[in-house]
């Protein structure tokens, strides 16, 4: 049988798969500062859901204490047993769960804009999936994840232990909304700007909200002044008049 | 507008039809499709219509966000087309009957030598034990020791502390977390599972001595029978696993380092995710049944042999109620 075939990694650190029909994708790979922004939105995720639950569930147990008397069993150790037990399976099941469900994502790789992809650039399998997470014990030692951290600075693919058991990649997730192959549409049909100043606007105003105020101001006025077109008045808000003046350059929906 | 400018109108506008429907195709159905051949030409025709307008974008646009959302909409349409068809339960039942029996044999001797690292430990913590009982401070906390100095087992009294149920999972959680870390400490070389095999036999060896120090052996003995096959069983496979892993960085053969660890991985992950599952079995008797002084020896005796027959069958030979032979590896 054909072995499929393996991943190589160019320059600035892609993912460069050849498709079975000769067509070549590649996939920006994920590195240290990414991969460490989605753990630490996932850690307080998890933190506060199994926080949410010993809170909740130890205020009703205390309810049922004033209004029951004390059961035949040693009710501190059932109760402690019944708080923490499914607090530890919200904690430690979550990345598991989370990522066979929502296809190689958690909620804080889709916050970090990453997922993950075996080689292929394909969602991965429950048991790859599995496999990576029962190796976290690994990369989790000792306690602060020191050994995924170095597997993740000294691998080519800047993967951890377990991706690197399960042959899994954590990649930038390049999806492009719904939204802006509307709107990249309509410029195209109706815009007299240039293929490549179409694509520049249609990306400033995606990353709009990501950027810092200084920035969205300076890149907002470079694109104006390449374009040729005045800068907005002076205002109160003058991030707000800047992205007013490239709204107005899409066509109307 | 110049002339390429209208060009690419005329393409945008003719392709954006058919780019529309591949998505809405792509999408996941509520319902099973009516005529799931229809379908897959669809797809098949739509994913060579992607692969001609990429390649054209890429020639045309460069880096453009159009072959942007081209280039994942290739491979969203890649991934339906060449994704294994979605068979959870058949393919559940082939890694039961067919590869688990498989890569029990063919890893036999990593789980001989994983058996032979715990048999020794025991009985060296039994000697060790029986030789210097002062050293059982090292495997268990005063707590336990105070009991035994009282003539009672550590264990005694764990239906006093909580429900059977509650038990149950505790005791599987621990258990499973054992299991996983036997297997996965042997990234380093095996070492770490030789640990984890070693220090778990060390102190099954020890509290034996130390009970049968007290005349307690016979009813430790009588709590650990019921779960104790099971448990042991595949924290010893575990622990085979973790030396397999480690074998494959030590002696990767003719692959590459990374291939031969990757394989392994791949491998022992199946035996790992079809043994663990026992554990839940093990973790409800030692909940309901080890504990529980109504249970006489004998029902502890069938029930531990039971459940360890029934295990090492369904692992050595696959699902008895399911036809078809494996081959033998």
């Amino acid at each position: 049988m054909q072995q499929p075939p393996k991943p190589q990694a160019g320059l600035f650190n892609r993912l460069e798969v050849q498709s079975p029909d000769a067509l070549d994708y590649q996939l920006d790979i994920a590195g240290l500062g990414a991969r460490s922004h989605a753990f630490i939105i996932d850690l307080h995720i998890r933190f506060l859901l199994a926080l949410t639950w010993v809170l909740l569930v130890s205020g009703g147990i205390s309810l049922l204490d004033q209004l029951h008397s004390l059961p035949r069993y040693g009710w501190m150790s059932s109760r402690q047993l019944i708080v923490l037990l499914p607090a530890f399976c919200l904690y430690f099941l979550y990345h598991p769960v989370l990522e066979v469900l929502m296809a190689g994502r958690t909620p804080g790789k889709r916050m970090a804009g990453v997922r993950l992809v075996n080689h292929l650039g394909h969602t991965p399998s429950i048991g790859a999936i599995l496999l990576r997470n029962v190796l976290r014990m690994v990369d989790a030692l000792p306690g602060i994840y020191l050994v995924g951290l170095l597997a993740v600075a000294f691998t080519r693919d800047k993967v951890r232990i377990g991706d690197l058991a399960a042959d899994l990649v954590l990649v930038y997730d390049n999806r492009l909304p719904a939204k802006t192959l509307e709107q990249m549409t309509r410029l195209a049909l109706s815009s007299d700007l240039s293929g490549d100043d179409q694509a520049l606007l249609l990306d400033l105003l995606k990353r709009w909200d990501g950027l810092s105020v200084e920035v969205r101001i300076r890149f907002a006025g470079q694109f104006l002044a390449r374009i040729g077109q005045p800068m907005p008045p002076p205002d109160a808000k003058p991030d707000l008049a800047f992205k007013k003046a490239l709204e107005k350059l899409l066509p109307p929906s | 507008m110049d002339t390429s400018q209208q060009a690419l109108t005329h393409w945008l506008t003719a392709r954006k039809v058919h780019w529309d429907a591949l998505e809405a195709q792509l999408k996941p159905q509520q319902s099973p499709s009516e005529q799931p051949l229809a379908e897959a030409r669809e797809l098949l025709v739509g994913y060579r219509g992607v692969m001609n307008d990429l390649s054209l974008a890429r020639r045309l646009q460069g880096t453009a966000l159009i072959t942007r959302y081209l280039e994942n909409l290739f491979l969203k349409t890649h991934e339906e087309l060449y994704r294994p068809a979605p068979h959870f339960w058949g393919r559940l039942g082939d890694l039961y009957h067919i590869d688990v029996p498989l890569l029990m044999r063919r890893m036999q001797r990593a789980l001989y030598a994983s058996l032979a690292v715990f048999v020794v430990a025991l009985l060296v913590g039994w000697v060790l034990v029986s030789a210097y009982p002062e050293l059982i401070n090292l495997f268990a906390s005063p707590a336990m020791i105070r009991e035994v100095h009282a003539g009672r087992l550590w264990t005694d009294g764990l239906l006093n502390v909580a429900p059977s149920s509650l038990l149950s999972v505790g005791i599987a959680a621990n258990n499973i977390s054992v299991t996983l870390l036997s297997f996965g400490l042997g990234v380093f070389y095996g070492v770490g599972t030789l640990y984890m095999i070693g220090i778990n036999g060390l102190m099954l060896g020890g509290a034996f001595a130390f009970a049968a120090s007290y005349g307690l052996d016979g009813r430790l003995f009588a709590f650990i029978i019921g779960h104790g096959v099971v448990e042991l069983s595949v924290i010893i496979i575990a622990g085979g696993l973790g030396l397999q892993l480690g074998e494959a960085l030590i002696r990767p053969g003719t692959r590459s380092r990374l291939q031969a660890f990757q394989a392994t991985c791949t491998d022992t992950g199946k035996v790992l995710l079809a043994a663990t599952p026992f554990l839940l079995v093990a973790g409800i008797i030692e909940g309901f049944v080890s504990p529980n002084p109504l249970f006489g020896m004998m029902p502890r005796v069938l029930m531990g042999l039971g459940s360890g027959t029934l295990f090492w069958l369904v692992m050595l030979y696959g699902l008895p109620w399911r036809r078809g032979k494996f081959v033998r590896g």
